[in-house]
């Protein structure tokens, strides 16, 4: 069974810090992970291998430094990991990025075997989109099943999967056929530690680079910038209210005197509000 | 700037003021994907009815309400509800297949509807349901989709700017789909003010078929398991929300906030923090990567305000905020203040609003 799984280099946002005067992003030094949701794409992968066999090829698009994402990735037990790196993408939204993702993974498949599963994280920390696992799988006519929280079976003979996806007002629980993209929700299993050999093999191993060229992508235009339908035509910071908060005094007060002071100041703004509630504790 | 419109589309990025190519001028109108799932209109959908509406009035072109289902009736009765809130129209696509919510007869019927009616704009809830089919959607039609926007605008041009939280939430950035259509944008629940309803306003149906069977469609879907323990699904719905920050200092006193928001009657949660530290669900997590709230009265314990956080409340009628730290963010975009510590505060508070209600109780 092959099992491809595609993570992104993310900066770790924990550590994202404003900067308090300009109010621009300071992302100098910021520590970069694998988005965490990735990961559970991998662990998944990794206990689908561990049980019916065959190979996880670990893969992402980005700048040469991803390629430390990569073989961290290789240290939880990744038999290999791919890095699709190229001046042409530079600038992607999630359509050029599902389109150049699409034909690595076609490219991937032509080398070692095409995918039974793609797995992605839900989304990525840095922009939320939640676009490009879906993308991927539109591109390559592969059945689409995001925000899975869990794998309940897997039948290599009848090439069926049956998954927990989470909805808005519930679990579905679907069959599908094999291959099938697969984007994993946060929890889902636990992160296993690689084993030593594993670090000491991803420490060794090479971490196979492409370009377009290698890749053989068929239309550079629709790469990057170029191919980017959406275009960000301004960044800025959120403007600041026009009066900051209405201190209630609180000099010398008792907690109860402050408690009140505080109540009246809402019910003086929201006297609405302040009926209502009386209305709701009357009628219990 | 304006020789550029022989370009074909897609042929790249160029500058804002460039023309739409010929074939996409006949693209007109707005759209607004109706979720109705197990019987209920998800509420983002009547959200963006009222910011469609808006949108649509800008360019003089008509609201369109796209509701897909089995059943007729209860489909029509949907359409209703979207004239009510603002839609002109309503396409309705009636069949078993799309009894149950699954992408690829969804993404079928969607992708037929716009390349047969061309919409210039088209808007989904940024929820499961939205986010899942808006991508699949987009990339088929090969069209730009902007997650999560905070804001909707039209600029001079005709084109959608779309503004959305960027960096964590840390900046907002707007974005266009320049030459492309329809253009497509998410919007979370709650981030737009809910219109209100206008009895007895009308419109009209247009059915669409396409040809669906079963036995095509690859995914089925074996048994759906409701959500039992539903109650933090209502968070973003609540009146009245009370949440804690790493003010609170220890798991312990998260109580006090479950306590002050049982004694107004609302719903509590808290900032990413304390998710992170495990004192409270993932559900109950407010801000930008957790839930956005709109109640009538927020009071924020303990919550410094970073920026994330601010996105998520904003919306609040009254934002109240308790904090030991004169200088903490969250006292530039609260409406009232009072430097305090929550641990002390709270339980004041709770007493004193439980004293209050209950006085006009016996009164009444």
């Amino acid at each position: 069974m092959q099992i491809f799984v595609c993570i992104k280099q993310v900066p770790d946002s924990g550590q994202i810090r404003v900067h308090p005067v300009t109010n621009t992003i300071m992302r100098q030094g910021v520590p970069t992970i694998i988005n965490p949701y990735d990961l559970f794409g991998l662990e998944q992968a990794l206990r689908l291998r561990d049980r019916f066999g065959g190979e996880v090829t670990v893969m992402t698009m980005g700048p040469p430094m991803a390629v430390d994402s990569l073989r961290k990735a290789l240290t939880y037990g990744a038999d290999r990991a791919v890095l699709l790196t190229d001046r042409v993408f530079a600038g992607s939204d999630t359509l050029a990025t599902s389109y150049a993702l699409s034909n690595l993974i076609l490219k991937a498949g032509e080398t070692w075997g095409a995918p039974d599963i793609v797995f992605c994280g839900k989304q990525t920390i840095d922009g939320d989109t939640a676009q490009v696992g879906p993308g991927i799988a539109r591109r390559l006519g592969l059945s689409q099943l995001t925000y899975v929280s869990g794998i309940d079976d897997m039948d290599l003979t009848d090439r069926q999967i049956l998954v927990r996806r989470r909805g808005d007002h519930g679990v579905q629980v679907l069959r599908s056929q094999l291959p099938v993209m697969v984007t994993m929700m946060e929890g889902s299993n636990e992160i296993r530690r690689g084993t030593q050999a594993d670090a000491l093999r991803a420490a060794r191993a090479e971490v196979v680079q492409w370009n377009a060229a290698t890749v053989g992508i068929p239309d550079i235009g629709l790469c990057g910038l170029r191919g980017s339908p959406t275009v960000v035509k301004k960044v800025f910071a959120p403007t600041a209210r026009e009066e900051t908060a209405e201190m209630v005094p609180t000099t010398d007060s008792s907690p109860a005197a402050m408690a009140d002071a505080l109540i009246d100041q809402i019910f003086t703004r929201q006297p609405a509000l302040q009926d209502d509630l009386l209305r709701q504790a009357a009628g219990h | 700037m304006s020789n550029q419109t022989s370009r074909p589309a897609g042929s790249g990025r160029a500058n804002m003021k460039r023309e739409l190519p010929e074939h996409f001028r006949s693209y007109k109108h707005v759209w607004v994907f109706i979720e109705f799932e197990h019987g209920r209109i998800h509420p983002v959908s009547l959200e963006l009815l009222g910011e469609g509406r808006k949108l649509a009035d800008k360019l003089e072109v008509e609201l369109a309400a796209v509701i897909a289902g089995s059943g007729h009736d209860a489909l029509e009765e949907v359409a209703k509800t979207s004239f009510s809130y603002g839609a002109d129209l309503a396409y309705i696509i009636d069949d078993p297949v799309l009894a149950d919510y699954r992408n690829e007869p969804y993404t079928r019927v969607m992708t037929a509807l716009v390349e047969k009616y061309q919409p210039e704009i088209m808007l989904l809830g940024a929820t499961v349901l939205g986010r899942d089919l808006a991508g699949a959607v987009a990339t088929t039609l090969k069209t730009g989709l902007t997650a999560d926007c905070t804001e909707l605008a039209i600029d001079g041009e005709r084109s959608l700017a779309a503004t959305r939280p960027t960096f964590g939430g840390s900046l907002l950035c707007t974005i266009h789909t320049l030459n492309y259509r329809p253009q497509m944008a998410t919007v979370r629940p709650r981030v737009m003010a809910m219109p209100v309803a206008q009895e007895g306003r009308t419109g009209r149906i247009v059915d669409f078929k396409v040809d669906l069977k079963e036995e095509d469609i690859i995914t089925k879907v074996l048994d759906f398991l409701p959500d039992t323990a539903n109650e933090a699904a209502q968070l973003a719905f609540a009146d009245i929300v009370v949440a804690g920050g790493i003010g609170l200092r220890t798991s312990e006193n998260v109580q006090l906030v479950r306590d002050l928001a049982d004694a107004l009657g609302g719903d509590w949660g808290g900032s990413r923090p304390l998710v992170q530290k495990g004192w409270i669900p993932a559900e109950r997590q407010i801000g930008q990567t957790g839930k956005t709230i709109r109640p009538r009265l927020y009071i924020a314990a303990g919550i410094s305000g970073a920026i994330q956080h601010r996105v998520g409340v904003e919306g609040a009628d009254l934002i109240v905020a308790i904090n030991t730290d004169p200088r903490a963010p969250i006292f530039d975009f609260a409406h009232v203040g009072i430097t305090a510590d929550a641990i002390t505060l709270l339980p004041a508070l709770t007493r004193a609003f439980r004293q209050r209600l209950s006085v006009n109780r016996m009164a009444g």
